[in-house]
């Protein structure tokens, strides 16, 4: 099955192409296409895995299938699939919740006019995506990483006669190019100084390199690509404004898959990033930072989809700080448990926005009793998320901190990312059931009258929910074979059990929890008063650090000037150039026209002087004539 | 005795006096008969030069055959032009006919 691993991404391309072409007119033709493409290459990915599983498959002994696309003298340039744990894990997470998200789109998007369209993009990505997944070189996994990005583009801005949609999808994409510029450069550094795109090769390369200096501005340079795409702090912001996507694209892309691109970019170039310890701190401070600033401002949202947003954005910060400290296992782990229960929260948010037509949390409240299945999927991914045992959050989300905890760097003599960690699981639960308990739970606050979704929408929610409960057991210390003695850097390792971090984000979590409910359910602590005593503080949250209103400040006053001057330039120099030579030429013609006398025998004197001088030319010896 | 010499002497000029008449002269009839004169120089020069390097040969005599053929259909064409040219502009002096100039 292995040597089939390319029909994986191909099968959702060719998914793409008849939707696109030949079904677009039947709806359910162009979703049971999609659908049955994802399942096959689900199907694939099984099987794949039970091989890996059979055949040993270890991060050293990889399985690599290529072939030639570019052969110059000096660039070779192939397409090749690279089999490998981490790809197994990967296939199967993307193929699957790819799998249960399209069968909900199908109930979710049943009255959009764009149906088959929605599934020809979801087709399209799932291709980019799983082509990104396989790559074994930069290069390939640079054009899927881009296309990964147009994807997102098209998704996002679904519904393109929504102005805000469209506004959102440019934000998108030019802050994923920024990024993206970082990145590519990246690569060609590594290129033109190792000579190789290929993952193998490069990790010989960099093992046998001494340069750190030169291995520093690499990694940063590759590390800006995860930056942008994975909403790391600069440039996150465009993760929440794609929430005007449709609900189940926001699962996929913005949650369970895309956003986590950067991360496994992270894992598959890991070499590169652990070779010098100043990328590593990068990595780590920015993931840490990441994660408590969107906690932080996930805390005051009354949008759904964005306090899910910015929780998406703060649980990606666990997986970058992961990867930053050390701990490439936690960092993959977490990337696994999160894809599955942050598509189950996003798709139940789906389910309420289905129902009720309103996303503000502030105005829903009292859901529990008519939408019973949404409201239990919901409180699991709420419980999952907040890193209660024996939830898949609170294996991943351990792990993290035990490696922070023991590996962090240390600022100022103290482990000053493990306590921005810690404080970032306890408001994570907080926000998280602030949310739960203000939609579901209390006094009604809808004039709607909400229905539990059909069962195409609400059986996802379930199996979603069950893996929420269970994929924790895949890397926990007890289990033999887990996670971590499959996808590891450096050696397999056993997860130790480290109880003052696991007692601390157990309490931490409860913690969070109980505060929401007594804001919230009890009203112990209105929550209007803590508004009005910090009112500062609670405005510079409310405008998300007004880190919009600089980007949007520094785009009119630095980057329009820079256009202007580039315009000026064009306008007088380039187009001067261009006139100055048409001119010259006019003007050299002018003068030159009076030799046109119009006289035959003045032409006939002009040619017997040329043969004159010829003929003197000639005979001279000095210029080479005849002797 | 006569050597080559004096007849390339002789062909040299006619052909100067030839040049001389065809970028001086005012008429165009006056301009082909002297195109004509040059045409001739060259017909002496070339059977002066067969008949006393190449006593044998008849090389020369046959290429200045050539150029009295081409001659006499050049100057037939060159006839019909000056005389079309006439007709439309009532002269035949080439300072007048400078319809090229800028």
């Amino acid at each position: 099955m292995m040597d089939k691993v390319w029909l994986v991404p191909f099968l959702p391309l060719a998914a793409f192409v008849l939707i696109s072409f030949v079904v677009k007119r039947h709806k359910m033709a162009s979703a049971l296409t999609a659908i049955a493409a994802i399942g096959a290459s689900f199907v694939i990915s099984v099987g794949i895995a039970r091989e890996a599983l059979a055949g040993g498959l270890t991060m050293e002994k990889t399985v690599e299938l290529g072939v030639q696309w570019i052969g110059l003298p000096g660039v070779f340039i192939e397409m090749g699939a690279l089999i490998d744990p981490l790809t197994v894990i990967m296939l199967l997470v993307v193929t699957f919740i790819s799998l249960l998200i399209f069968i909900y789109s199908v109930g979710y998007m049943h009255d959009d006019p764009g149906f088959s369209r929605y599934f020809s993009y979801l087709a399209f990505f799932t291709f980019s995506m799983l082509g990104l997944v396989i790559s074994n070189n930069y290069l390939q996994m640079y054009v899927f990483w881009e296309l990964v990005g147009l994807s997102s583009y098209l998704l996002i801005g679904f519904w393109y006669h929504k102005n805000s949609a469209a506004d959102a999808n440019k934000k998108a994409f030019i802050t994923n190019r920024v990024a993206d510029f970082g990145f590519l450069l990246g690569i060609l550094v590594l290129f033109g100084y190792f000579g190789t795109f290929n993952f193998g090769e490069l990790a010989a390369c960099i093992r046998g390199c001494a340069e750190t200096g030169f291995l520093t501005l690499a990694g940063i340079l590759v590390f800006l690509g995860p930056v942008g795409k994975s909403g790391q702090f600069p440039l996150h912001v465009w993760l929440p404004d794609a929430m005007e996507g449709p609900t189940p694209v926001s699962a996929l892309i913005h949650a369970a898959t895309m956003v986590a691109a950067g991360v496994y970019l992270l894992a598959r170039g890991y070499i590169l990033f652990a070779s010098s310890a100043t990328t590593m701190l990068v990595i780590a401070v920015t993931g840490g930072f990441t994660a408590l600033f969107a906690a932080s401002i996930a805390l005051v949202q009354r949008d759904m989809k964005r306090i899910l947003a910015y929780s998406t954005l703060s649980q990606l910060g666990y997986m970058v700080l992961a990867m930053g400290v050390g701990s490439m296992t936690a960092g993959m782990f977490h990337l696994t448990t999160h894809a599955f229960f942050k598509a189950l929260m996003f798709l139940c948010a789906g389910s309420v926005i289905h129902a009720l037509h309103e996303q503000d949390i502030m105005k829903m409240g009292g859901l529990s009793r008519e939408m019973k299945t949404t409201t239990a999927t919901m409180v699991i991914g709420g419980l999952a998320i907040a890193g209660i045992p024996p939830l898949a959050g609170f294996w991943s989300k351990d792990e993290i901190l035990s490696a922070v905890y023991e590996n962090g760097p240390g600022i100022f003599g103290y482990n000053v990312l493990y306590v921005m960690a810690a404080l970032t699981a306890f408001l994570t639960a907080f926000y998280m059931f602030r949310m739960i308990f203000l939609a579901f739970f209390g006094e009604k606050r809808s004039e709607h009258h909400p229905h539990e979704s059909p069962p195409v929408m609400t059986m996802p929610l379930v199996v979603l929910a069950f893996f929420a409960v269970t994929s924790g057991l895949l890397g926990a210390p007890f289990v033999e074979h887990g996670f971590s003695s499959m996808v590891y850097f450096g050696e397999p390792h056993h997860p130790e059990t480290n109880w003052t971090v696991m007692w601390t984000s157990v309490l931490l979590g409860i913690g969070g929890i109980v505060l929401a409910w007594l804001i919230y359910i009890r009203k112990a602590i209105p929550a209007e008063s803590i508004a009005r005593a910090f009112p500062r503080i609670y405005k510079v949250l409310e405008n998300k650090y007004y880190i919009d209103d600089l980007y949007l400040w520094l785009f009119d006053h630095v980057v329009l000037r820079v256009a202007a001057a580039f315009n000026w330039s064009d306008r007088n120099l380039v187009d001067g150039t261009a006139h100055a030579i048409a001119d010259g030429t006019r003007g050299l013609g002018r003068v030159l026209r009076y030799l046109q006398t119009g006289n035959l025998q003045v032409y006939a004197l002009v040619i017997f002087a040329a043969v004159v001088f010829i003929a003197l030319f000639a005979a001279a010896p000095v210029i080479g004539g005849v002797r | 005795m006569i050597n080559i010499n004096h007849y390339l002497l002789l062909s040299a000029l006619l052909f100067s006096i030839g040049l001389f008449g065809a970028l001086s002269k005012k008429n165009a009839v006056a301009i082909l008969l002297c195109i004509e004169l040059m045409l001739n120089a060259i017909n002496i020069n070339l059977v002066a030069f067969t008949r006393y390097l190449q006593p044998g040969d008849i090389t020369g005599q046959v290429f200045a055959v050539f150029v009295i053929v081409v001659a006499a259909a050049e100057i037939a064409l060159a006839l019909a032009i000056v005389i079309a040219v006439y007709r439309r502009r009532e002269t035949i002096a080439i300072e007048n006919l400078d319809w090229l100039k800028w």
